[in-house]
């Protein structure tokens, strides 16, 4: 895995993501201009092989269930161990 | 006024994020009532705005040696202003999505904003009555004050 970017909001990563291609991405929820649901129904349409890794404090099933219909790959909730990090990573490029 | 379970859910937040990401045990001392309008704030903290089915603030406020060896504990490198910015805003926006859990998905919390200094101006929501949860790790004093309608 190589590290290519990041982005600061979802307008940012929209931008970045024209640029840079990504195959992966890890996005948070709760970011200024541009929140990270909306930002990964963009991603989703602009690219739909694209994979999201959605990464927000925000703990209640309805947040969760809702990222993926958005588009989402998986769902990781703040805090989180290096291990549970790379795992669910490993488990999206490992199809 | 929040009741004990209220106040629970954010002390088991705290334990939490301290265990899982500087893998270290925190302790949380009694909460109290806060006193006054101002709170005591610490080098650098951290506020999220709740709206939505509870309206309030929920702020972290931690000194700059506390958080800078949270840093390393995580590995990392970059102890500048701007990372020390960066995690007390963190963790004040955890502690707080955290509590969705409990509260529901009509607890909306805001971006996180962030004061550097002590004695920077920040003031107590009104018709709140904040709730001081003392927290101590290694030898490091932070507090977490949760003020919620």
């Amino acid at each position: 895995m190589e590290f290519v970017g990041a982005a600061r909001n979802g307008r940012e990563a929209l931008e970045l993501h024209e640029k840079l291609r990504p195959t992966l991405v890890t996005m948070d929820l709760t970011m200024p201009e541009m929140d990270g649901g909306e930002c990964v129904a963009h991603l989703v349409k602009r690219d739909p092989s694209i994979k999201i890794l959605v990464i927000s404090a925000l703990a209640d099933k309805v947040t969760a269930i809702d990222a993926i219909e958005k588009g989402a790959s998986g769902f990781l909730c703040k805090p989180f161990t290096d291990r549970q990090l790379n795992e669910a990573l490993r488990k999206l490029v490992g199809g | 006024m929040k009741t004990e379970s209220e106040i629970n859910v954010f002390v088991n937040g705290v334990l939490h994020y301290f265990n899982t990401t500087v893998q270290q045990t925190a302790e949380c001392g009694t909460p109290h009532l806060a006193i006054g309008r101002y709170p005591d704030v610490s080098d650098y903290t951290g506020m999220i705005k709740i709206s939505g089915k509870r309206t309030g603030m929920v702020f972290f406020t931690a000194p700059k040696g506390m958080l800078s060896v949270m840093l390393m504990r995580m590995q990392e490198t970059d102890m500048s202003h701007d990372n020390l910015c960066d995690l007390v805003g963190e963790i004040a926006n955890t502690l707080s999505g955290n509590a969705r859990r409990d509260f529901g998905h009509q607890f909306n919390i805001s971006v996180p904003s962030v004061v550097h200094g002590r004695g920077s101006p920040v003031e107590y929501p009104e018709k709140t009555r904040p709730i001081i949860v003392p927290i101590e790790w290694r030898t490091y004093h932070a507090r977490l004050v949760v003020c919620l309608d």
